[in-house]
């Protein structure tokens, strides 16, 4: 099932060998095109999960980009090469006892505190993420700012591979972000109440009853019911 | 790639029908387009539907569900032989282990959590990395009943019928009643769900709901919950041993028939090993990679439905096999996001699907089956719109959200498909999004108990893999709850039957050998093999230059 159907070829240059795939292919299309059965660098194929990060270089070009295999679409006479998984620290914290400060970092990710302000995590990020921004906010002790502005990354690893000061941003935005999700964000009243009343059984005889009807009564409740949408 | 011109005639005329559009949404859409009857229902199904296909269904001829109808697709990958060689030995065992979860996805990631907090040690073999899943990709949201004006009840009303009332009912009770207890439990491990300035959870309409009820993290709720999940199995090393690139292709029984294991198979070096473990989780989750009907799909690469090919060779029972369910809103322009899921939330927000005169056409949040089936109809009407490369779809009008809720709403709400299209040149804020339906779930599964025991001692499944709570249509936000509710329990269960029992004598794959008598006895001949662990999209002049004897994954035939 090749999902790409036009005619016209271009060339390009998977592990520096030259292949004719379609026009319009993207990086992992072009590659199963010209014959490779992707075994790693390939994961959920629509940009979600950062399995096919990619570097390559374009004809007369010095300079290095990075890019989603799955998400960018070759150019003639590209270069590409796959970087399955960027070998990384990731540490090992137990989130209950962490002690949130404003230096949380140097128990954990001291390497970010190297960062040289260079830029190069933010014009590699395949998600058009301000990862340097983000790193100095980390710096800083900025959890919430450092997990919003890290939100969308997908973790493909791309910043870390090309950073200078060898830090691994992508992890010590994880860790903000499970910080700020459960000690800083704000959190209002009606979940805990639904818990409680969940835990008390309160709907345990609505249950019965449901479960009780038969499938005709069921059916008529269902079709009968209440479409309510303003109501909170 | 912004839309060819020949277009432009059809986008005036959604652009021209906005103003009206957005009156219809603030008086409430249910009160112009009434949502369906249980008739009117089963009409547009029956008319529509690609499961009602003629041959969308056959008979399967061997196994625990031996007689029924299933999904052709699915009988053909059932009814095909294993991929080990004839003299497999078991000896020596590789990896002993309490709990083997197979499957590296949510329902995988929280079964190993739990299964650890419950004193069990864990191995999980995952196909691909930890995370490359279905689970990584949902966009819209997770269901649970949280507001006060709302209750697990009423949820779980919604899920049945929205299931054809087919649903396993101790199952959905165990569902909706747990939802509120797993986002306490996702608050907990540090997820962020999208809020109210007030601090309590953003809720939004789902499609077959009859309340808000959609939590959500921006569009990458999917990717929020599993990193986090992810990230939690991998404090634990010394208790979860990860192992990626090392899929199960079989499973093993002890002496008295009760799983004990698995074999693994890694697919660069060929190599295989053998899991001894005392109990065992099935999470794999679905099937969309089999492009069931020739349908494009949502779904992560490695989702070719390979636990159901292990579980019921060693003689599980399946359920509700014969329902696929389709997305309503897949992206069908440009080509290269050919079957993309955009999100239901964007239908949440106030988003409308659109013909291409400019009319909306159908209530926007029927549940997935019903919606789709209308689209389907739509555009065999000739109301669709035709693609440059022969495919057609119906607009899915995005920009009237942010009449509705103000600018800016799309890009804080929706990140990921305002950037899917940037990349093409489109920009969603102005422009709708051109869409049809797309292979998106499998609702049944291998048939599960309250507690997810399978029909065969030893084996548990949790998550899409899993079959029984969601009926014969899923509805939206109920898949990552449901992973979250019963891979929890799954790793309980677990733990508990890897403290109270023994594994008995020799492990044994007879019931490997016993099925492919089976197939011989009842006449099926075939060179297909499974599970299919990865679909083929190489090119074919390409494959039939290849040599068979390096390439487990030539296709049959070739």
């Amino acid at each position: 099932m090749m999902e790409v159907i036009e005619v016209k070829l271009v060339p390009i240059f998977i592990l520096s060998r030259r292949f004719e795939v379609p026009e319009g292919s993207t990086i992992i299309t072009a590659m199963e095109y010209a014959g490779f059965k992707l075994k790693k660098g390939v994961g959920c194929r629509e940009g979600f999960c950062g399995a096919c990060a990619s570097l390559y270089r374009l004809e007369g070009e010095y300079k290095l980009h990075g890019g989603l295999g799955c998400q960018t679409v070759v150019q003639p006479n590209m270069q590409i090469v796959q970087i399955p998984y960027t070998p990384s620290p990731k540490a090992i914290y137990d989130l209950e006892k962490i002690n949130v400060g404003e230096e949380i970092f140097i128990d954990f990710y001291p390497e970010i505190y190297r960062c040289l302000s260079c830029n190069t995590c933010t014009k590699i990020c395949p998600q058009d993420i301000q990862v340097m921004d983000y790193v100095q906010a980390g710096i800083r002790g900025d959890l919430e700012l450092m997990a919003n502005t890290s939100f969308d990354c997908i973790m493909c690893g791309l910043c870390t591979a090309r950073c200078p000061a060898e830090i691994t941003q992508y992890n010590a935005a994880l860790l903000a972000r499970r910080l700020f999700g459960k000690y800083i964000q704000k959190k209002g009243k009606f979940l805990e109440d639904r818990f409680k009343q969940v835990m008390d059984g309160k709907f345990e005889e609505g249950y019965t009853e449901l479960m009780s009807l038969s499938k005709e009564d069921l059916k008529k409740r269902y079709f009968d019911r209440e479409l309510n949408f303003s109501i909170t | 790639m912004a839309y060819p011109d020949y277009m432009r005639e059809s986008l005036e005329l959604v652009h021209k029908s906005r103003a009206e559009r957005v009156e219809i949404d603030k008086k409430g859409i249910q009160n112009f387009l009434k949502p369906l009857t249980s008739e009117g229902r089963e009409k547009v199904l029956s008319e529509n539907h690609p499961d009602y296909k003629p041959d969308a269904r056959r008979t399967i001829r061997i196994g625990q569900n031996k007689d029924e109808k299933l999904t052709s697709k699915v009988v053909d990958v059932l009814e095909s032989h294993t991929i080990l060689p004839k003299n497999f030995n078991l000896d020596p065992v590789d990896y002993e282990t309490d709990v083997l979860v197979i499957g590296g996805g949510g329902a995988g990631c929280q079964a190993a959590i739990w299964a650890r907090l419950n004193g069990a040690k864990v191995i999980i073999s995952t196909k691909l990395r930890m995370g490359d899943a279905n689970s990584m990709m949902s966009q819209g949201g997770m269901q649970a009943a949280v507001n006060p004006g709302d209750s697990p009840l009423i949820h779980y009303l919604d899920a049945m019928g929205g299931g054809h009332f087919d649903n396993k009912p101790e199952l959905l009770k165990i569902l909706t009643k747990e939802a509120p207890i797993a986002v306490k439990d996702l608050e907990d491990l540090g997820v962020i769900f999208d809020r109210l300035p007030d601090g309590n959870l953003q809720t939004k309409a789902g499609g077959g709901g009859s309340r808000r009820r959609m939590l959500s993290s921006r569009d990458y709720t999917g990717a929020e919950i599993m990193r986090v999940l992810r990230d939690e199995v991998r404090n634990h090393p010394e208790e979860i041993t990860i192992l990626e690139y090392f899929p199960a292709i079989e499973l093993i029984k002890d002496e008295d028939g009760k799983v004990a294991g698995a074999i693994l198979f890694n697919m660069e070096t060929g190599e295989y090993a053998v899991v001894k473990a005392k109990a065992v989780i099935m999470a794999t989750g679905g099937f969309g990679r089999l492009h069931i009907n020739d349908f494009p799909t949502t779904n992560h690469y490695g989702a070719t439905m390979d636990g159901l090919v292990m579980a019921y060779r060693a003689g599980a029972r399946l359920i509700h096999m014969d329902s696929v369910q389709f997305h309503p809103t897949g992206a069908v322009y440009p080509p290269q996001i050919l079957g993309f899921l955009i999100t239901e939330k964007i239908r949440g927000f106030g988003g409308q699907p659109v013909n291409k005169n400019g009319e909306l056409f159908v209530f926007p949040l029927e549940p997935r089956d019903i919606e789709a089936s209308d689209y389907i109809q739509e555009c065999r009407a000739g109301k669709g719109i035709n693609t440059p490369d022969g495919h057609v779809g119906i607009w899915l009008d995005s920009p009237i959200i942010e009449m509705i809720h103000g600018a800016g709403t799309i890009e804080k709400n929706f990140p990921a498909m305002y950037r899917q299209y940037k990349r093409f040149d489109i920009d969603i804020r102005k422009d709708p999004m051109l869409v049809y339906p797309t292979l998106h779930y499998q609702n049944g599964g291998i048939e599960i108990g309250e507690k997810t025991e399978s029909t065969i001692p030893g084996l548990l499944s949790a998550g899409e893999c899993s079959g029984g709570v969601h009926g014969r249509n899923r509805l939206m936000g109920n898949s990552v709850l449901d992973y979250n509710v019963f891979g929890k329990l799954a790793g309980i269960e677990a733990a508990r039957i890897a403290k109270e029992t023994e594994i008995k004598g020799k492990l044994s794959i007879d019931h490997v050998w016993k099925y492919e008598e089976e197939l011989k006895q009842a006449g099926i001949e075939t060179i297909r093999k499974s599970p299919v662990l990865l679909p083929e999209y190489r090119n074919l002049s390409i494959l039939k230059k290849h040599c068979d004897d390096y390439d487990p994954f030539l296709p049959a035939g070739l």
